[in-house]
């Protein structure tokens, strides 16, 4: 999930218009950009939408990390693709979150002052290849097990958005799951890569769903609205259930000791991660958070001369066109 | 010099250049000026990484059985034979893309001869990476363009990006007896053949881009065959081939 804790608007509209948007929303009509919509559900989504898109630029930067380090041309040339397709979904997502009224460049400035979030996850460091495949096994595992269900989502633009999203982020599941399998398969080295990569993952992946439900605040009011889909502790327990077992095919150890499977639930029993953690990364004292924040501002500004130039060019370029009319 | 000694040394040649460039090219993802351009620089450097697995590919099969990997990641600095221009640092967007431009113009007539190889296999290498190379110098030339061409700024930080990169462009064209040997096969043109048609290319680009081609013709020279290679090499070198060299005989 790369929206989390994502705060709802209260909204106080006209009471006979919020009726009939809450009674398209229950009959499972999509909402356009043209259509009304109550403020906080527009305020809600861009700041849902904006975050998801965030997430996927700035999570090109503990892939990134590896890129240049790849083992092998394969795997070098799969991480390129990875990365390359994380940057086409930022593209789709401020597409999306642009039909709301805001501008990528807006958004871009809210990201890089600290006003908007991306997901914790990316605050935590890459420090070996096989944090590559524990990325890709559980980061995009955790993302799709969000995903799949906003494709359901109410907003059109964001609905047909994740559809794409999804078709892309299961290849990039099935890559991670690959590359840390051939690790834990591999020498006693690469096992202990392995080992260490889902020991250190585990549990902010588990973070990625947000809060304890009787601690998420501003679930109900998404929910009402099809923004959000499913709980996040519904979202959890399947992560955990479907990871599990994966967990044991690889013969790696989830760093759990009270994990076990409860026969009359019928889902596994697990620790909660530390939430004073996780409250940390948001706030900004996750172990990477000054150096990612940092790299996308130097980004941007090394970049204001590309993009003044681009345009100083295109509005040459436009002048001359017409001149020549 | 046998022809098959020859033909590896073209192998690697073209291989190292894209391995190499490919390297740097991926150096840039998540720091992009735009997140069109982080997207384009992925693509480009994915292509480039592509087209070194089928250079090393056939250049290890020729060489009795190595992989492209072995070739790629463990040999040292000297066994390089890329051009130095694409060993040479990032920098800034300007010089990355002003490299990209002069290489893709080089590369892209150098597949064009290389289609109508006598030998198949470089043949069926050069009609895959054409397409995408053709597609490398569309995007670099209206970026230099687009620079060159764009404010005072972009337009200073271009004519430096040149005058910097000018000196190792002669080398792409440099012909020594393993390209004679190439060419008396027909495996592939002599780079020296090459040249009238890149100078009309460049020429015509860097004329819309505003930009001036510097007057001296001293050209860099030792990567293509080993003898000198810049300081750069070692480092990129160590970086790329660490996990390799610190683990070897693993699988990954």
């Amino acid at each position: 999930m790369y929206a989390q804790m994502v705060k709802s608007e209260a909204t106080n509209d006209d009471p006979e218009k919020l009726a009939e948007f809450q009674a398209k929303i229950d009959a499972d009509i999509k909402i356009e950009p043209k259509d009304w919509m109550p403020q906080g559900y527009r305020k809600t989504l861009i700041r849902q939408i904006g975050q998801h898109a965030h997430s996927e630029i700035v999570g090109q930067l503990p892939e990134g990390n590896w890129i240049t380090r790849a083992p092998t041309l394969e795997r070098k040339a799969i991480l390129l693709a990875k990365v390359q397709d994380e940057a086409g979904h930022g593209l789709y997502l401020y597409g999306a979150a642009e039909t709301l009224g805001v501008s990528r460049d807006e958004l871009t400035e809210m990201l890089l002052d600290g006003r908007m979030k991306y997901s914790s996850i990316f605050n935590y460091p890459t420090l070996n290849w096989a944090d590559i495949g524990a990325v890709g096994w559980l980061v995009d595992g955790a993302a799709i097990m969000n995903q799949v269900p906003l494709q359901r989502t109410s907003y059109g633009p964001y609905s047909r958005a994740m559809i794409r999203i999804c078709k892309e982020e299961s290849f990039h599941q099935r890559q991670g799951y690959d590359a840390i399998r051939k690790m834990a398969e591999g020498t006693p080295e690469q096992k202990k890569m392995a080992q260490d990569a889902l020991n250190r993952f585990w549990y902010p992946s588990l973070m990625m769903f947000g809060p304890s439900d009787k601690d998420s605040v501003h679930s109900a009011q998404s929910m009402a609205w099809k923004i959000k889909i499913n709980t996040n502790d519904e979202l959890r327990q399947k992560f955990v259930d479907q990871t599990v077992p994966q967990a044991e095919y690889l013969g790696l150890t989830v760093p759990d000791p009270d994990l076990k499977w409860n026969e009359e639930r019928g889902h596994y029993d697990f620790s909660e991660p530390d939430w004073s953690e996780f409250f940390d990364v948001i706030k900004g004292n996750g172990p990477c958070n000054t150096d990612r924040l940092t790299a996308r501002n130097k980004a941007w500004d090394d970049g204001q001369w590309v993009r003044d130039g681009l345009l100083a060019h295109a509005k040459k370029k436009r002048a001359r066109h017409l001149a020549a009319e | 010099m046998t022809q098959d000694e020859a033909f590896l040394q073209f192998l690697l040649r073209m291989g190292d250049n894209t391995l190499i460039l490919g390297h740097r090219v991926s150096e840039w993802c998540g720091h992009a000026p735009v997140l069109e351009e982080d997207i384009a620089l992925a693509n480009t450097a994915l292509d480039l990484i592509g087209q070194t697995q089928m250079w090393l590919g056939l250049a290890g099969e020729v060489d009795g059985g190595q992989s492209a990997d072995d070739l790629a990641f463990l040999r040292d600095a000297w066994d390089f034979r890329n051009v130095l221009m694409v060993e040479v640092p990032n920098e800034d967007f300007g010089r990355t893309m002003m490299r990209q431009f002069l290489f893709d113009a080089w590369h892209s007539i150098m597949l064009g001869r290389l289609i109508k190889s006598s030998d198949e296999r470089v043949a069926a290498i050069a009609a895959k990476a054409s397409k995408e190379v053709a597609y490398h110098l569309e995007r670099s030339s209206d970026t230099v363009v687009g620079l060159g061409d764009g404010t005072a700024e972009s337009h200073d930080r271009m004519q430096a990006a040149l005058d910097y990169l000018w000196p190792y462009v002669g080398e792409m064209f440099a012909s020594d007896e393993i390209d004679a040997e190439m060419a008396k096969a027909g495996i592939a043109p002599n780079p020296a053949d090459l040249r009238a048609e890149f100078d009309a290319l460049v020429q015509r680009v860097l004329a819309d881009a505003t930009l001036t081609i510097p007057e001296s013709e001293f050209a860099h020279k030792g990567g293509r065959n080993g003898k000198m290679h810049t300081e750069h090499l070692g480092h990129l070198l160590t970086q790329m081939q660490w996990l390799q060299r610190a683990y070897p005989g693993a699988s990954w």
